[in-house]
């Protein structure tokens, strides 16, 4: 399944109150690639997973998903955070999407166990989420994406919440995870590291009006982990994107103060 | 001053304040300190109290005045939290019908009894509506707020993951405003108890209103006193009895994003 993002646009508001927050955004997606769309805050990346899941329409342009369509919905989304819901216990959370499409109480529940045992999260399978860390209900949500087999995976800054510690772990995870599925995934993120220890490619956003300002291969083989973050490929291509995102969070800064 | 949980102390103060209270006004009383006319003892009204409940009296009032508080509850909530959910979740219902909520919610409930009266006769059912009707409106502002109140992002996940509309009804919308609809019913039973001890003021021969107002007219102050000594027991009794529900239902109430979270 192939994606392919064709003149994208969005604006929000009309008249003198409006606020251009993506203008031609045009980009494809590989089978199976990790693609991760970086920028600041602000920048319009959220608007564009939207977009992209077909939570809001684009002011201009078009989304194609194109290639052959199995069983599975197209998408699936890991939001940022409070995705979970606190009255489902942590199984039913998991096992949402199959409910929604009407697939049997046993056999959501069998995928949903069978990928909670994966994570090590088997034996939360009937607590409620509130008992549970911020990180745990973030693996909750990544769980809840996975099982419910999209072609494409869209993530909106999932371990944005989340302390630096547990990030790393989860990174990792999602990492280990992901090369067992292959899924085309495009993971947004505000931070520069994880996009290059996720992503085959990063997609640099401007911010008002959000734009693609470069696109990057990252070329560091695979399967990753953190160790890589300590080699020199690692650090050209950090300081690489960052002189890229510098000045556009430099001039977004000041449009912020003033 | 930290009190250690388990001690002695950490029991007893709650209970205190109360006994505290009664111990003084006893005293006061038997020291000729309060006009007995007005406050007679504790111990009197406790024997008023065993005397009507060994006669039957305090069951047989008690009784009808929950009959009607039960029946109106139901009548008024159920109709209530169906409209309140409807008008939350669908901004056309909301438009249509927020004019009428707003123009006849603050009626004060016992202003429109003697109209109750003329259209629903002087039994059970004018009483029994006009706490249906007080009910009705709590729970409909609360439901109506607590499904404006949920936060987007569940509404996402739910359409992203392909919820038609009963399951987005079903699945999110009912348990994600359950909190609230909780609140509009303890506010609901705690308006349910005033308006009916007002109904049964004016129009009935029992009921715990009644027995409030015939022991006035027949200055039996000691029977006044268990009337009123019954409302209180009855409004602590609603809000354990609601609470327990509620953190059965809702366990997960106060772990939950809010609208303005976001």
């Amino acid at each position: 399944m192939k994606l392919e993002c064709r003149h994208l646009s969005k604006i929000f508001g009309a008249g003198v109150k409006a606020t251009r927050a993506l203008e031609d955004i045009s980009f494809e997606t590989t089978e199976g690639e990790f693609l991760c769309i970086l920028g600041p805050s602000g920048c319009g990346k959220s608007t564009l997973l939207r977009i992209i899941a077909g939570l809001l329409e684009p002011t201009g342009g078009e989304v194609i998903y194109s290639g052959n369509n199995t069983d599975g919905p197209l998408n699936s989304m890991v939001f940022q955070e409070h995705g979970v819901f606190p009255w489902m216990n942590v199984i039913d959370n998991v096992a949402f999407g199959l409910e929604m499409r009407g697939v049997s109480r046993e056999e959501r529940y069998k995928r949903s166990l069978d990928f909670l045992k994966r994570v090590g999260l088997a034996q939360y399978a009937m607590r409620n989420p509130h008992e549970l860390s911020v990180g745990m209900r973030q693996r909750i949500a990544i769980a809840r994406a996975f099982v419910n087999n999209p072609e494409i995976l869209l993530m909106d800054e999932p371990f944005g919440s989340l302390d630096a510690q547990t990030r790393l772990i989860l990174q990792d995870e999602l990492l280990k995870i992901w090369s067992d599925h292959k899924k085309t995934v495009i993971f947004v993120t505000h931070d520069i590291d994880e996009a290059i220890l996720l992503g085959d490619r990063v997609l640099v956003m401007t911010s008002v009006p959000g734009r693609i300002r470069e696109v990057i291969t990252v070329g560091i083989d695979r399967p990753r982990d953190l160790q890589i973050e300590s080699t020199q490929k690692f650090l050209d291509m950090r300081m690489k994107i960052w002189n890229i995102i510098r000045s556009e969070v430099e001039r977004a800064m000041t449009v912020g103060s003033s | 001053m930290t009190l250690n949980t388990d001690g002695i102390w950490y029991k007893l103060l709650p209970v205190g304040s109360l006994a505290g209270i009664l111990i003084l006004w006893e005293l006061c009383g038997r020291l000729g300190l309060l006009n007995p006319l007005f406050f007679p003892v504790p111990s009197l009204i406790a024997i008023a109290f065993c005397s009507m409940l060994a006669d039957g009296e305090i069951q047989a009032n008690l009784s009808i005045t929950l009959l009607r508080v039960f029946a109106g509850f139901l009548i008024g909530t159920i109709p209530g939290i169906s409209i309140g959910l409807l008008m939350g979740a669908s901004e056309r219902t909301r438009l249509l019908l927020d004019p009428v909520v707003a123009a006849t919610y603050p009626i004060p409930k016992l202003a429109i009894f003697p109209l109750l009266m003329i259209i629903f006769g002087i039994g059970e059912l004018s009483k029994i509506m006009a706490i249906a009707i007080g009910c009705f409106f709590l729970v409909l502002i609360n439901s109506m707020a607590g499904v404006r109140n949920i936060n987007k992002v569940y509404f996402e996940v739910a359409k992203n993951y392909g919820a038609n509309k009963s399951q987005l009804f079903t699945r999110v919308i009912l348990p994600a405003s359950l909190p609230m609809i909780f609140t509009g019913i303890r506010l609901a039973l705690g308006t349910s108890l005033i308006v009916v001890v007002g109904v049964e003021f004016v129009s009935a021969n029992y009921g715990i209103g009644a027995l409030i107002w015939n022991a006035w007219e027949t200055f039996e102050i000691e029977k006044l006193y268990v009337g009123i000594f019954l409302c209180a027991i009855l409004g602590i009794l609603f809000t354990v009895i609601l609470k327990w529900v509620e953190e059965r239902i809702t366990p997960w109430f106060g772990h939950m994003a809010h609208r303005d979270q976001e």
